[in-house]
């Protein structure tokens, strides 16, 4: 999923003191399971807003607080089409995708973002989250044993690991595993060294965010 | 929480088991953090954090309640009333 991680209020409430009508907007996927930008976290945010904008005397300010099922698709973003005019300012606690796609369809009134969108990761345990995927557009997990060196070597190398990999752990920190490290005891789990053996080759990068903004077009499901 | 000082509470006691003896385990110590959070927020939107508290307590110390209740009331008489309130009260 898409990690995401709580701004400060009083970030979001340098971008939104001025405005008088307010609405803050959730989103039920992701930022839900991490904890940042549910239905909980916008209810909460709701009422921290409503009341600084009270205690600075603002009496005519209104926050209110909706939560979408999603905020990366029409459908559900259509869903504030006959609210949205109502307010000064949107707050989007989605992710990146959801701020900007609803400033895309609201295109006359600012969205703010009200989460810091930080990687694609699972939940190791409530509380904590990790990256797992850098989304380069060309995976090689079949060949690593499932355990991506692009997500989770520091230097994203092919054919790890390298000289600052100590006792599997990674140079850069000591609580970091050495992804080339986690390679090579899972390939030896499956029973499959003999694809540690072949050296990767150049990759393709122009698939990764260095091939500028992407995107997926399926003719197939297109009508 | 937020919503109970929203609407005027000059303040709030959260009251938990004894850390160790919750029925579901970590909820006391999930509430302890949920009440430091509110805390937070109290603070930086120009309320007292302080009005928010986390007490532990088992059943049978009435004692114990009957200090912390009174330990809490002297803190928010300390602090005043919610400037929610009076706000609330223009507003009307």
């Amino acid at each position: 999923m898409i990690v995401a991680d709580k701004k400060p209020v009083e970030e979001i409430i340098e971008y939104v003191k001025d405005c008088k009508k307010l609405l803050v907007l959730g989103c039920n996927e992701c930022v839900t399971v991490c904890e940042a930008g549910g239905k909980k976290e916008a209810g909460v945010l709701a009422s921290a807003l409503r009341m600084y904008f009270a205690n600075r005397g603002v009496e005519d300010a209104l926050v209110d607080e909706r939560t979408l099922e999603r905020q990366c698709d029409h459908e559900y973003l259509e869903e504030i089409r006959d609210i949205a005019d109502n307010y000064d300012a949107i707050v989007s606690i989605a992710c990146g995708v959801g701020v900007q796609f609803t400033a895309e369809k609201y295109h006359s009134i600012p969205v703010y973002p009200g989460v810091n969108t930080c990687f694609l990761g699972a939940t190791e345990q409530r509380g904590l989250w990790t990256e797992r995927c850098q989304a380069c557009g060309q995976c090689i997990l079949a060949y690593t044993g499932g355990i991506c060196p692009v997500a989770r070597c520091a230097k994203r190398l092919l054919n790890g690991p390298c000289g600052g990999s100590s006792n599997g752990k990674c140079e850069i920190n000591k609580e970091l595993d050495c992804a080339w490290q986690l390679i090579i005891d899972r390939l030896k789990a499956i029973d499959r060294m003999d694809l540690y053996e072949k050296l990767f080759g150049i990759k393709d990068w122009s698939t990764d965010r260095a091939g500028g903004p992407r995107k997926v077009q399926r003719e197939d499901v297109q009508i | 929480m937020l919503r109970a000082f929203e609407k005027g509470a000059d303040g709030v006691s959260i009251i938990g088991c004894m850390e160790g003896d919750c029925h579901y385990k970590t909820g006391n110590l999930r509430a302890r953090k949920r009440v430091e959070q509110v805390q937070k927020i109290l603070n930086t939107i120009g309320l007292e954090g302080e009005r928010a508290q986390m007490y532990n307590l088992s059943s049978s110390d009435g004692p114990l309640f009957v200090k912390y209740a009174q330990e809490m009331d002297e803190r928010i008489r300390n602090l005043g009333p919610n400037p929610m309130k009076k706000k609330k009260k223009n507003a009307a």
